[in-house]
């Protein structure tokens, strides 16, 4: 059973077509990552996947938002909340049974539980990274959304990350992600998307000559790196 | 084609207004009580209801424009808005001058009057916001909300006006002589001087909507040369 | 409730927008008595519009953090995609707003009755309902404009701009509603129009927001 499909979306900001006919699906389990330049669309389909936008035209199908979690370019966290406070809360939100167990469980999980109750705002970059990956990550979802989450986090977090990424990979979690990073991007995915101009122009199985050579894929299909 | 329409109906529309100048200013009487300047009232009285009409038509549009994100609707709800401002101001000036030669004070507050600034402002807040947001399409969605919580406002503005002036009388714009009665023949001219005013509403609207589907493509084209 | 529970606990910890406000609302009042003279009789007959002008301009600083609290870090888009209904998230900010409302109009009314020799308790329960029915007006209505306006340049301009004359007839009713209840006359016969159009604003716009509000939220 497919887990995402996309059919002919068409995303318009006035007359300009951010989107254009984009159409795929993926298989529930799979992980798709979605390439393309700055400005190619990549970030405004994510958008349209979370929720945070409405498709022009066009349908989006998804499994249910309670299973979904959204990481945008920022983390998404309250800076006068104390880290345990964050993390309830969002629990509540996605209306888990026991906000505080889960809460307390992530924070010691993302290394955080030493300073769970003092607020975000005296974090280090790197810690409040972690934060918002707990964040993301604590209601287990079935669905992640990512947006080039490998730019904005330092070596620690990414690690950490990938950890958690292989763990959802291996629970059955299905994943899009966009990204720059190909070579990281690849190597997790099986599914590759690359948008030009707000358009398809590569929809297909990650190959491993991917892998060996990642930046083929944009001399072969357009829009450089 | 467009133009030639346009220029048909505005060639039209002046034809019309020279001959209701000439009906007003040289065939009907002076008012009994007010002199010459009732004649004022052919313009501000069809201003009003021209102000109106586009207020109802920009309503209906965003409403069209959120339901279906249409931008045509969009730039139909904008250029009605700016048109209806116009007429609006004319309707503001001509009543002001009129208060200032019978009452002999340029604001009395009339309550149609200060109903009619009242939507003056929250219209022009309308416009205000339309020129802080970029993206046209977002643009569309909030101006819209914006607009339909304008006219629901000002809706219920006028109603709580009409209870205010019952509670405290104030004077009111009127072409009623001492008897309470309209001469038919000064009314029917209101309605006659109303029609070129309309069309010359209509142009304005038609040449605004254009400009901004211009604008429009202009942005589309801008962003289609930076985008990747 | 969660939303609202979270704004309330994020302002009570930084107390910006309550202490920039309640500041804001007792230099007005110290401002409106050299307008007029603060010890004359008449200062009962328009006490009303006075109150309520202060807890519109002190009111626009809540509204306008109601939204622009989610700015940093981008949490709007956390909620937003979250499986919360976008009306959820924007009575959780209504009730915020609306709270933080009355306890600025709680912190204002004894100031004002010592600055302007008022007596303001005369008929409490009257005194109460209007500043209930009238808060929500403003808490609503500005709610709603704080999300359309959260993303734009010149956000703090306009939120006022587009609030105060659409909030009029709010305002018309509660001004000549306290006006009574200062005055202490009865609000009865024809005054009651005023009570029913304040009710009438806050279901038409309550309902009218919750309509809307997806469209505002996703964009």
């Amino acid at each position: 059973m497919s887990a995402v499909s996309v059919e002919n979306v068409w995303k318009y900001f006035g007359d300009f077509p951010a989107l254009r006919e984009v159409n795929f699906t993926l298989e529930s389990g799979n992980c798709l990552a979605l390439l393309g330049r700055n400005g190619a669309g990549k970030t405004t389909l994510l958008r349209i996947l979370a929720g945070l936008s409405s498709a022009s035209t066009g349908a989006v199908k998804l499994p249910d938002r309670r299973r979904a979690a959204y990481l945008g370019h920022n983390i998404g966290i309250y800076d006068e909340l104390s880290a345990e406070e964050n993390l309830r809360l969002f629990a509540q939100l996605y209306e888990l049974p026991d906000a505080n167990k889960t809460a307390a469980k992530w924070l010691e999980r993302v290394n955080l539980l030493h300073v769970a109750e003092s607020p975000v705002r005296e974090f280090s970059r790197g810690m409040r990274q972690r934060l918002a990956l707990a964040r993301v990550f604590q209601h287990e979802p079935e669905m992640l959304l990512l947006d080039e989450p490998f730019t904005s986090l330092d070596d620690r977090a990414i690690a950490l990350l990938q950890d958690l990424m292989r763990e959802a990979k291996a629970r059955g979690a299905t994943i899009v992600l966009s990204t720059h990073q190909l070579k990281e991007a690849l190597e997790l995915a099986s599914d590759v998307v690359l948008l030009r101009r707000g358009q398809i122009s590569y929809r297909g199985p990650r190959t491993d000559a991917m892998v060996h050579d990642p930046s083929a894929i944009y001399r072969d299909y357009g829009g450089e790196a | 084609m467009r133009e030639k329409i346009l220029t048909g109906v505005g060639a039209l529309a002046a034809a019309l207004l020279v001959r209701n100048l000439y009906v007003m200013l040289l065939q009907l009487p002076d008012e009994a009580d007010q002199g010459a300047i009732y004649r004022i009232m052919f313009f501000h009285i069809p201003a009003f209801f021209t102000a109106g009409i586009c207020y109802i038509v920009s309503m209906c549009a965003s409403g069209y424009s959120l339901w279906k994100s249409d931008l045509k609707a969009d730039a139909l709800a904008m250029a009605a808005t700016e048109v209806g401002l116009a007429f609006a101001a004319v309707n503001l000036i001509t009543g002001m001058i009129w208060g200032r030669i019978i009452w002999g004070i340029w604001w009395a507050w009339d309550p149609r009057l200060t109903w009619a600034l009242i939507c003056w402002l929250v219209y022009f807040g309308y416009l205000m916001l339309r020129q802080a947001v970029d993206d046209p399409s977002e643009r569309a969605k909030i101006t819209a909300v914006v607009n339909i919580f304008a006219f629901v406002s000002v809706t219920i503005t006028w109603k709580a006006i009409t209870w205010w002036r019952t509670q405290h009388p104030g004077p009111v714009l009127s072409i009623r002589g001492a008897n309470g009665k309209t001469d038919p023949a000064i009314e029917s001219m209101i309605y006659q001087n109303w029609i070129p005013l309309l069309m010359l509403a209509l142009i304005l609207v038609v040449i605004r909507v254009h400009q901004e589907r211009a604008l429009r493509e202009l942005d589309a084209m801008r962003r289609w040369a930076h985008a990747a | 409730m969660a939303i609202a529970a979270k704004d309330l606990r994020s302002e009570w910890r930084t107390k910006e927008a309550l202490n920039a406000s309640g500041a804001f609302a007792i230099v007005i009042l110290l401002l409106f008595s050299f307008a007029f003279d603060p010890a004359s009789d008449s200062t009962r007959e328009f006490g009303g519009g006075l109150l309520w002008l202060v807890f519109m301009f002190a009111g626009a600083l809540i509204v306008n953090r109601t939204f622009a609290r989610e700015l940093p870090n981008d949490c709007l888009e956390v909620l937003i995609s979250s499986p919360v209904p976008g009306a959820a998230i924007f009575l959780g900010k209504v009730w915020a707003s609306f709270v933080l409302l009355i306890l600025i109009e709680l912190i204002s009314l004894p100031v004002f009755g010592i600055f302007y020799n008022i007596v303001w308790w005369n008929q409490p329960g009257w005194l109460a309902l209007v500043l209930v029915l009238t808060t929500w007006a403003l808490s609503v209505v500005g709610t709603l404009f704080g999300a359309l306006t959260v993303n734009l340049r010149l956000r703090e301009l306009m939120l006022p701009m587009l609030l105060y004359p659409m909030l009029l007839p709010a305002l018309m009713a509660a001004i000549r509603l306290t006006t009574l209840v200062l005055m202490n006359e009865p609000v009865a016969g024809d005054e009651l129009v005023w009570l029913k159009l304040l009710i009438g604003f806050d279901i038409i716009f309550t309902s009218l927001s919750l309509a809307l509000v997806d469209f505002v939220l996703v964009r």
